[in-house]
């Protein structure tokens, strides 16, 4: 199978997986009206009580690479519940009939949630910038935040390939998802500075890689607060190197892993 | 051998942990040809069909499909092959055009090839009007055609439908079986799996009926219900009492021993003769003044072929076991 034939074969499959988020009507809530009330809610909610020593706008400012963080982990999970329904359907079952390249089912799937959270990005940045939060540092660091939260997002959604392929319903993966990336998300600096948070958990957000990834688009943003403190953790300081790290290292897990799952795969 | 055969499988075994789904299955499918895989839920059909399209492996046995070896070479079995499973695989969010054009693509067809062959599948299955619907909107019936053009969209030599008819309404049965009619004249080999033993019947060149992962019979239609017995008398006396006179007057005519159902107050038995037999039959039982509620010949059903090869009848598919 050559490596042209792979990669026409996955772009017929992006394509069906893009053209449904027009269609869908939970995709397109998910993709569109989710991040506009997210951004709202944590600006208006949140950043109004708590808004550092009376700093909303300085708070709303930190608050958005974290939202931004967030939704697309959460958007990389639509591979995992779209690919469980697919295998449910049948769907994966006449993929695996036709004499296409093998990877690119999943390909197609994942590069679909990139494009997806492309969207994501965009209607929030909008979103954020009528709301009052600017982007205080040079278009090409913003985009270079912008880029990085592709590719972490782009990572988790190979994790959910293989959950995808793994688990017997599109229901499970969503709850798994859910009990496993709120607190990942949550446990992080997210959407608190690190030293609000208790002891133990601390040491969990320096480590976690979502908190790099908030951390690190945060800075490229130019969103951290006048006045606060250097990170002290190796992977905080070193935010975007960490985040990339991880990335790497879950895609070259994953994309195996996932893809000799598909391999083995036939509807239940 | 391999040219003159579409679909060739020596000693297909599978296990799901100490489950046997297949203990053993040989097929033949000469080119050209409809082969049937008949038999209950469970008894291993759609394992066959998973092996021999490649989407499953065998723990043991081989297999070879349009001369090709699934396990050596499942890529080329894949060029070969168009396949049908048993729940309508479209994608409902796509419209029926975008599904046959995605597949159409995904065989390599090209863009413009693809489209063009989506346009007359989508006219031969009468389904040109709903081309640019999301198939969501389809009934039933129409995603199985479109399920089923689908199969078709690269002109594979060799087909796969896994129950086919399951699940559709009688209308769209006759439908279907038109369908399936036109290309077997076309000269695609097929296999089709099915629970419906008339649809074996009518569709099938051969029939293989298996039964908990094992071949139990094998032949043409007529080749199973001769080695069921030939025609049968039957009589249903109108009282139960006299059914005893009825057993010895259908002993004489008939060719082998009387079967007595009381519940039904019923008598059967083989016969060579025929008419005669009945004529025979009717005058003898006249004669003793036994009343008659029905009297007739029966040529036997499948049913009773399957009846008689397991010891039970075959299971009807019934909405429950559809649904998943």
């Amino acid at each position: 199978m050559s490596t042209r034939t792979a990669v026409s074969d996955a772009y017929v499959v992006a394509w069906r997986n893009i053209v449904k988020i027009k269609r869908v009507p939970d995709l397109l809530v998910f993709t569109t009206l989710s991040p506009i009330m997210f951004v709202l809610l944590f600006a208006y909610v949140f950043g109004g009580a708590i808004g550092q020593g009376g700093n909303a706008q300085e708070y709303r400012e930190f608050l958005m690479a974290g939202i931004f963080t967030q939704t697309v982990i959460f958007g990389a999970t639509i591979t995992g519940a779209a690919l469980a329904e697919d295998l449910k359907k049948g769907v994966i079952d006449r993929f695996r009939s036709l004499p296409m390249a093998p990877s690119a089912v999943l390909t197609g799937r994942t590069v679909a949630d990139v494009a997806n959270n492309v969207i994501v990005l965009v209607v929030m940045s909008l979103t954020g910038l009528l709301v009052g939060w600017r982007i205080r540092s040079s278009v090409l660091e913003a985009l270079g935040a912008y880029a990085l939260l592709l590719v972490f997002a782009y990572a988790i959604s190979w994790i959910m390939a293989w959950v995808g392929m793994l688990v017997p319903s599109p229901e499970v993966v969503n709850n798994a998802s859910f009990v496993i990336i709120f607190p990942l998300t949550f446990i992080a600096v997210t959407f608190v500075p690190l030293d609000t948070l208790p002891g133990p958990l601390q040491t969990i957000a320096e480590w976690n890689p979502v908190s790099s990834a908030a951390q690190a688009s945060r800075e490229l943003f130019g969103n951290i607060p006048a006045g606060t403190p250097d990170p002290t953790s190796w992977p905080l300081q070193h935010a975007a190197l960490y985040t990339l790290a991880w990335s790497v290292v879950i895609l070259a897990v994953f994309v195996p892993l996932a893809n000799a799952q598909y391999r083995r795969s036939t509807s239940r | 051998m391999e040219s003159t055969l579409g679909v060739r499988a020596r000693g297909l075994v599978k296990k799901y942990g100490d489950v046997v789904a297949l203990d053993g299955i040989d097929l033949d499918v000469p080119r050209g040809t409809v082969l049937a895989l008949l038999g209950p839920n469970g008894a291993g059909k759609t394992t066959t069909v998973r092996i021999l399209t490649t989407l499953l492996r065998a723990d043991s046995g081989t297999a070879e499909v349009a001369g090709v070896d699934v396990r050596r070479d499942p890529a080329g079995v894949r060029r070969n092959i168009g396949l049908s499973g048993q729940y309508a695989a479209v994608d409902e969010y796509l419209t029926g055009f975008e599904n046959l054009v995605m597949i159409g693509r995904l065989y390599h067809l090209g863009k413009k090839r693809s489209e063009e062959r989506a346009r007359e599948l989508l006219a031969d299955f009468r389904l040109d009007e709903a081309a640019d619907r999301p198939t969501r909107t389809y009934s039933g019936g129409m995603r199985r055609r479109l399920d089923l053009a689908g199969a078709l969209v690269a002109d594979a030599p060799v087909l796969f439908l896994d129950e086919p008819t399951t699940g559709l309404d009688p209308r769209g049965r006759t439908d279907m079986w038109d369908v399936i009619r036109s290309l077997v004249a076309r000269g695609t080999t097929l296999l089709l799996t099915t629970q419906y033993l008339e649809e074996a019947d009518l569709l099938a060149d051969d029939i293989v009926v298996i039964d908990k992962g094992r071949i139990i019979a094998h032949g043409t239609a007529d080749e199973l219900k001769a080695e069921v017995g030939g025609v049968r008398l039957e009589v249903v006396a109108r009282d139960e009492a006299r059914l005893g006179d009825v057993e010895r007057a259908l002993a004489d005519v008939g060719s082998g021993v009387p079967r007595v159902d009381r519940d039904t107050r019923t008598v059967a038995v083989p016969v060579d003769t025929g008419v005669q037999a009945l004529t025979a039959a009717v005058r003898l039982l006249d004669d003793q003044g036994v009343a008659l509620d029905d009297v007739g010949l029966r040529r036997p059903t499948l049913d009773d072929v399957f009846l008689s090869l397991t010891g039970h009848a075959a299971e009807k598919a019934t909405e429950k076991e559809d649904a998943r």
